[in-house]
């Protein structure tokens, strides 16, 4: 049997497979279907955390109790993790703790393009990176075996490519039930309690790991040499493998499933072979440097780009132009239009979209935040001035009042990011005696990543009811006096909410509370255009919802995308737009 | 069995080219290929153009096409099949359905939004041959305006060889049991369409 699934699925049904007891994340763009998917597999209890370090001391607590673990998060938040896995990496895991991380080359939904291999070296511990979906499926069993016979967190590193491309997986036997028995905690503080003295011992423990992973990375059959003709030998990891695949069809190839440690004697063995050796990878030239450090002269950098993800093309027109392969001829050349861009925005009947329409309107200062109300920064709204990282946006405004600005200010952060990183610079606020304003644009779900739940739901990844934290009743219980939780359809209320806060001198909080139109799939009949009435003064274009159009004479709603929110309507001054009753 | 196909689907977040390249990758397994897949998540799926490669073929490595090897685009809105002359060659087929969603400069008067004929020089500058469908209006005859991809996909099957029973079983398998018979509506005029 076999089926289609993507890399992320892949990653899912092979963390079923191999006895995964324990799941713990934090959604983010492209990890974040892992989870999903293995929630729903018998025997699997899966949470997502309020942010990925949380979800990584999940992790490493259901490892310590000598469970099979993994923790998913994307590139930037194992920035977030970091304190937790470096330390990690010295105590070891007793169970199995498997780390799967995406990174995003492009930036296709993303801040930055990191390269998250250096984590591996930094942290110390062992990488791999599956190169399509079945792979994915295969190497979360050869994590959890490594994790256990070298006592390591291992990180599975994924791309955007392989998360969300799809390919054909052959389907195994269902699992023999691991029935897990509760089992007397391990009490090893030497091991596990990284004071100083403990931690120092540790560290030659990491020493001497690594030196039995590098002799692992030489024999497991993960790497491998793949015979070929002609004179070039290409070493790649990854998604990069397939692209190259295609462009050197007759070279030999050494393909890593391992990235960290790296195998020297392979490579060596690989360059014995071959007149040259060329690296295919995106972003650092990471196997590069280490291929260079044994003194074997190596093609990559400079003949491949750093920025951006790859694809054969790519691959194929850089290697031609360094004399590798064949050139291309050109293709014919097409005519390159000026064609209008369209970029993402927010979907119709967003309840961000008043917020940021009076955020527009009073020329606030507004420091944002990730999620997907950072579009409220595209044009025509254009109203958010920073967006920096997770839950950066509390600190920027107190920062931005503390260095005295004209502007009215405000930060921006929606509900999930606040549990996710707010509350701690929400506390600095006060207790620094700031006086900044606070707008939780709060949908009542994760809504940028698809709709996962967090403390504010009342519900679990699991369909499990809990209490749901308030966050109005959280800003006043750390100490903001000004607290206001308002409905943003009533679009003068949120026009005087928001003027009366940013020019309070008070530390002050808008909670700005809809639930997301496309999680509770809220409908209703799209308001018509009275052609007669209206002017054409273009006001209510300027909200920015995809359903409105410029027509003849006026303006056109496409019932097909409205769901009828209204607000278009509240923001025509000739009132042309009538909302049906 | 050809030994490759590829097909780019080209649309906007929202309009459903995800179903649509599922079931083309489901049918390319079903009928002996490997097949990959690949598409964009993310920011995209509110609004903004989306696209989708499906590889077809004896044994596919890149989850991704290679500019200018394209078999068929599929363009689910008109000023999306546009953007993709580089990706289309000579044996390209571009169906484009005849939908068109303005973007914001448009609407706000900074861009204009390009005309038939000049999609069509477009993508015939490139050496494609384009193919008109009318997917969003038949949609709506049928009562939803989210089949139009359905319809698109009818249409491209006549290009291809494998079976009809192939397609309907795997639409039938792929979509929520009470859109079936609608999305078998939907395949079955995307046929017609191309009959006549
Ligand atoms: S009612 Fe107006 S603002 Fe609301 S979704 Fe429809 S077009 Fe957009
Ligand atoms: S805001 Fe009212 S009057 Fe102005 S263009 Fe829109 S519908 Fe017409």
């Amino acid at each position: 049997m076999k089926k289609i699934m993507s890399g992320n699925e892949a990653l899912a049904y092979g963390a079923y497979l191999a006895g995964i007891k324990v799941g713990a994340g934090y959604p983010g763009t492209p990890s974040t279907e892992v989870l999903e998917n293995y929630s729903r597999y018998p025997g699997a209890y899966a949470e997502w955390s309020p942010n990925e370090k949380v979800a990584m001391d999940v992790g490493i607590g259901a490892a310590l109790g000598g469970k099979r673990a993994m923790v998913t998060m994307k590139h930037v938040g194992l920035n977030v993790a970091a304190d937790s896995l470096f330390t990690v990496s010295y105590t070891g895991t007793n169970g199995a703790l498997i780390i799967i991380n995406s990174d995003d080359p492009s930036m296709h939904s993303s801040q930055n393009e990191q390269d998250n291999r250096h984590y591996a070296r930094a942290s110390k511990v062992v990488m791999l990176e599956p190169a399509d979906s079945e792979e994915a499926k295969r190497f979360v069993k050869v994590a959890v075996e490594i994790s256990e016979t070298f006592d390591t967190p291992v990180i599975l590193r994924t791309t955007t490519r392989l998360s969300h491309s799809r390919c054909i997986v052959a389907l195994e036997d269902e699992p023999a039930d691991i029935v897990v028995e509760p089992a007397a905690y391990e009490r090893n503080a030497s091991k596990y309690v990284m004071v100083p003295m403990n931690a120092r011992q540790r560290r030659l423990v990491v020493e001497e790991r690594l030196k039995k992973l590098a002799e692992y990375a030489e024999t497991t059959p993960i790497n491998f040499i793949e015979p070929g003709g002609g004179d070039i030998g290409v070493i790649a990891a990854g998604v990069s493998y397939q692209y190259a695949k295609e462009v050197f069809p007759e070279a030999t190839f050494l393909k890593l499933g391992m990235v960290y440690p790296l195998p020297k004697q392979l490579i060596r063995d690989l360059a014995g072979r071959v007149k040259q050796v060329v690296v295919v990878e995106e972003l650092d030239p990471f196997i590069e440097e280490h291929v260079r450090l044994l003194g074997i002269p190596v093609k990559g950098r400079e003949v491949f780009p750093g920025i951006a993800e790859f694809s054969q093309g790519r691959v194929r027109k850089h290697a031609a132009a360094a004399g590798l392969v064949p050139k291309v001829a050109d293709p014919p050349a097409v005519q390159t239009p000026q064609l209008p861009v369209r970029p993402p925005m927010l979907c119709p009947g967003c309840a961000h979209r008043p917020v940021f329409y009076a955020l527009q309107r009073l020329r606030v200062a507004v420091m944002g935040d990730i999620g997907c109300y950072t579009l409220g920064a595209a044009p025509p709204l254009g109203s958010m001035h920073s967006c920096i990282c997770m839950g950066a946006s509390i600190g920027n405004v107190h920062g931005v009042d503390r260095a005295k600005v004209k502007d009215r200010t405000a930060a921006v952060i929606g509900d999930s990011t606040f549990f996710h990183s707010g509350i701690a610079p929400l506390i600095n606020l006060i207790s620094n005696g700031g006086n900044s304003t606070v707008i939780v644009v709060d949908n009542r779900i994760t809504a940028m990543t698809g709709h996962q739940p967090h403390p504010g739901t009342g519900w679990t990844l699991m369909g499990k009811e809990v209490p749901n934290v308030s966050i109005d009743a959280l800003a006043r219980a750390v100490g903001f006096k000004k607290v206001d939780v308002i409905n943003p359809y009533d679009f003068k209320l949120v026009l005087d909410t928001i003027r009366d806060h940013t020019s309070s001198d008070e530390p002050s909080l808008i909670v700005s509370q809809y639930p997301c139109v496309l999680n509770i799939r809220e409908k209703k009949p799209a308001p018509t255009v009275d052609l007669d009435a209206c002017n054409e003064c273009g006001t209510c274009l300027r909200i920015g919802c995809s359903p409105m159009t410029k027509v003849d004479g006026g303006v056109a709603i496409d019932p097909a995308l409205c769901i009828g929110c209204g607000f278009c309507a509240s923001v025509c001054p000739q009132s042309a737009i009538k909302v049906p009753s | 069995m050809k030994n490759k196909y590829d097909f780019l689907f080209a649309g906007v977040g929202g309009q459903g080219t995800i179903l649509a390249s599922d079931i083309l990758s489901e049918v390319g397994m079903r009928s002996g290929y490997d097949v990959k897949k690949s598409e964009v998540h993310g920011m995209s799926q509110r609004g903004g153009a989306v696209e989708s490669h499906v590889r077809w073929g004896e044994k596919v490595y890149s989850p991704l096409i290679e500019e200018g090897n394209t078999d068929f685009l599929l363009a689910f809105e008109m000023l999306e099949a546009a953007r993709w002359p580089h990706f289309t060659a000579a044996n390209t087929v571009a169906l484009i359905n005849r939908h068109q969603i303005f973007p914001p400069s448009v609407n706000l008067g900074q861009a204009k939004y390009p005309e038939e004929n000049e999609i069509e020089s477009i993508l015939a500058g490139a050496g494609a041959k384009v193919v008109w469908v009318d997917g969003a209006a038949k949609a709506l005859e049928l009562g939803n305006a989210a089949l139009g991809g359905v319809v698109l996909i009818g249409a491209l099957s006549t290009y291809l060889d494998e079976p009809v029973e192939v397609w309907e079983k795997t639409i039938v398998e792929l979509v929520p049991a009470k859109f079936k018979e609608l999305n078998v509506q939907a395949f079955r005029a995307g046929r017609e369409l191309m009959q006549k």
